[in-house]
């Protein structure tokens, strides 16, 4: 990739609110309604004139909005997917219109249990309603309403943001040219509920947590749930490669139950880091939502997905057995079942599930030159 | 499984038209109608028959970087290998599907070839021919195996690990209950005698296949 044009990409989160009264209100899977809903949202580039260039960009687990560039030159940090998307980029702001919004039920900015609800002026926690993939993806599309966009070139997102992209296709059909699916599954396997079933007791154990009714963060829950989380984000090769058996701080073992090994340090740091950008309540709601995602509601795929148009680039990493290639090949099938237009690739990878964010270059390259492809169509 | 040369699109009209083989398989294929290419490479030929025949086509490639190849010239393709299963692909969901010279280097010609049948209402199957003159004169003169401009490799690192003969492949359509609709072997300059004496003097040869069932 070569250097971008100009860095100093800056981006302004901006809210959007909708549901104030009944009708306008958001109906959601498990039947309740939420009221007066903000979706935190940010741009990057120029809707043209034909409106052919905006793509949503998904988030994933504990993701934001914040995709790209800075908010302001003093940031420490530009966004999560910054090497991805930007000016000369891979997905080239210059040319294109990049929306991307955080979910809801998170705590990055849009609606999600630390929220104030309405009904009662207080927060909502527990009381919050447990939403899914498609809730998020039906708030999504009252914002791409709002911006005037009546088609979008493509959805994208790895993981998480994956589903969401894959969503909505099918929610969606008329709206979407172009659906992009990374390192991500058509629905939750038991391996994976799995781990969040564990991730979800070890919050709701934590001495803080009060019934989610917290004043002080559970912070020993949540950290542990990210610990547990974070190794299904990486591989036995990548992990043997960075840590081994390396000992943290000593010449020898403890022969105590300190932090010995490297791996361990690392760990608690990745746990400590994330409490501190992270709410307890929005992790149980987030993982609950993926644990409930099947793009086939239960029943075939290819059934699930006859009301598809769009055209699909369809990604997985070679060493990711958090959403293998297996179950990307899934989706490929069903595409295929119904004569969409489907590619898919598998990028050879010892990243494990971070590749989606690691392997830029390659990724990119393909997704620069499906784009480009897609827009000549549009 | 690859052709390794990226040729740009302007000279892969030309380099495709100047080989005979493909630019008689191009003349068989139906505009409008929809073509899987196994093995399809870096998808210059599925590019040139969406360009010249208004095809909507589909490429598999087992090389990660012909993908890639095949993304950017925004011919849909899937990354998988052909000698593994191919049952993502529906039966008779394909007009028209294409075995382009990669039979001979499949781990399991045979299967291969019942899925062509299986997938495509007919097939095109290149085929090279190792009963050429050339490599039975190699063979039976040096006593080595042949190594020419078809056959570049030495024989412990080719990747054409299949080799038959025109006489071997209708054999094996046979026992599969495959029928050959047409044939059209491809001689360099001496057509007359490759039409008549193919197993002899063709070099290669296309055919025209479809399940008997």
């Amino acid at each position: 990739m070569s250097d971008s044009v100009n860095n100093q990409l800056l981006s302004t989160p901006q809210d959007f609110n909708f549901g104030p009264g009944e009708e306008n209100a958001l109906l959601l899977d498990c039947g309740r309604k939420l009221y007066e809903v903000n979706l935190r949202y940010e741009v990057y580039g120029k809707l043209s004139a034909k409106k052919d260039n905006a793509i949503l960009i998904h988030h994933a687990l504990t993701g934001d909005a914040h995709v790209a560039g800075k908010h302001s030159p003093e940031d420490r940090k530009p966004g999560w997917w910054d090497e991805m998307v930007g000016p000369g980029k891979f997905i080239d702001t210059d040319k294109y219109f990049v929306i991307c919004s955080n979910v809801i039920g998170g705590c990055s900015g849009s609606t999600g249990p630390r929220s104030i609800d309405p009904a009662t002026g207080k927060l909502y926690n527990l009381d919050f309603p447990v939403v899914t993939i498609a809730d998020m993806v039906r708030a999504q599309k009252r914002l791409i309403d709002h911006l005037g966009i009546e088609k979008l070139l493509a959805v994208v997102g790895g993981s998480m943001g994956g589903m969401q992209s894959l969503e909505w296709g099918r929610l969606y059909p008329d709206m979407v040219k172009s659906v992009i699916a990374i390192a991500t599954t058509s629905q939750l396997g038991s391996q994976s509920i799995a781990f969040n079933w564990v991730g979800s007791q070890a919050i709701r154990s934590d001495i803080n947590f009060n019934n989610g009714e917290y004043t002080v963060n559970p912070e020993h829950g949540l950290a542990t749930a990210r610990m547990l989380a974070h190794i299904t984000y990486l591989s036995d090769e990548s992990m043997s490669r960075k840590f081994g058996r390396n000992l943290q701080d000593a010449e020898s073992y403890s022969f105590a139950f300190k932090r010995d090994f490297a791996v361990e340090s690392y760990l608690e740091y990745q746990g400590q880091r994330f409490v501190e950008r992270f709410d307890a309540n929005s992790y149980l709601y987030i993982t609950r939502a993926i644990d409930y995602y099947d793009l086939a509601n239960g029943g075939d795929l290819a059934e699930a997905m006859k009301s598809y148009k769009a055209d699909l680039l369809v990604v997985s990493f070679s060493s990711d057995w958090l959403f293998t290639t297996a179950q990307s090949e899934v989706i490929v099938k069903a595409a295929l079942a119904n004569d969409l237009n489907c590619s898919f690739c598998e990028i050879e990878s010892s990243y494990g599930h971070d590749a989606f964010l690691l392997e830029v270059d390659r990724l990119g390259a393909l997704i620069r030159d499906f784009l480009h492809n897609q827009q000549e169509e549009f | 499984m690859s052709k390794k040369a990226v040729i740009s699109p302007e000279t892969t009209a030309e380099a495709i038209i100047s080989r005979p083989d493909l630019r008689r398989m191009a003349e068989l294929i139906e505009p409008g109608s929809r073509v899987l290419d196994l093995g399809c490479g870096s998808g210059e030929f599925l590019g040139f028959l969406k360009k010249r025949k208004n095809i909507r086509p589909l490429g598999v490639e087992i090389d990660a970087d012909m993908v890639a190849e095949c993304v950017k010239r925004g011919i849909p393709v899937i990354h998988g290998d052909l000698n593994s299963n191919l049952d993502y692909l529906q039966s008779a969901s394909f007009d028209c599907v294409l075995l382009t010279r990669v039979l001979q280097e499949l781990t399991n010609p045979e299967a291969v070839l019942k899925e062509v049948v299986r997938i495509g209402k007919r097939g095109l199957v290149g085929f090279i021919n190792f009963g050429h003159i050339r490599n039975r004169w190699q063979l039976a003169l040096a006593g080595r195996m042949p190594k020419n401009v078809a056959l570049p490799h030495e024989w412990y690192n080719t990747p054409n690990i299949h080799l038959g003969t025109i006489r071997d492949f209708r054999d094996l359509c046979d026992s599969l209950d495959i029928e050959i609709i047409r044939s059209f072997p491809v001689g360099r300059d001496r057509s007359f005698l490759a039409a008549n004496l193919p197993n002899l003097f063709a070099y290669a040869c296309i055919f025209e296949i479809r399940n008997k069932k």
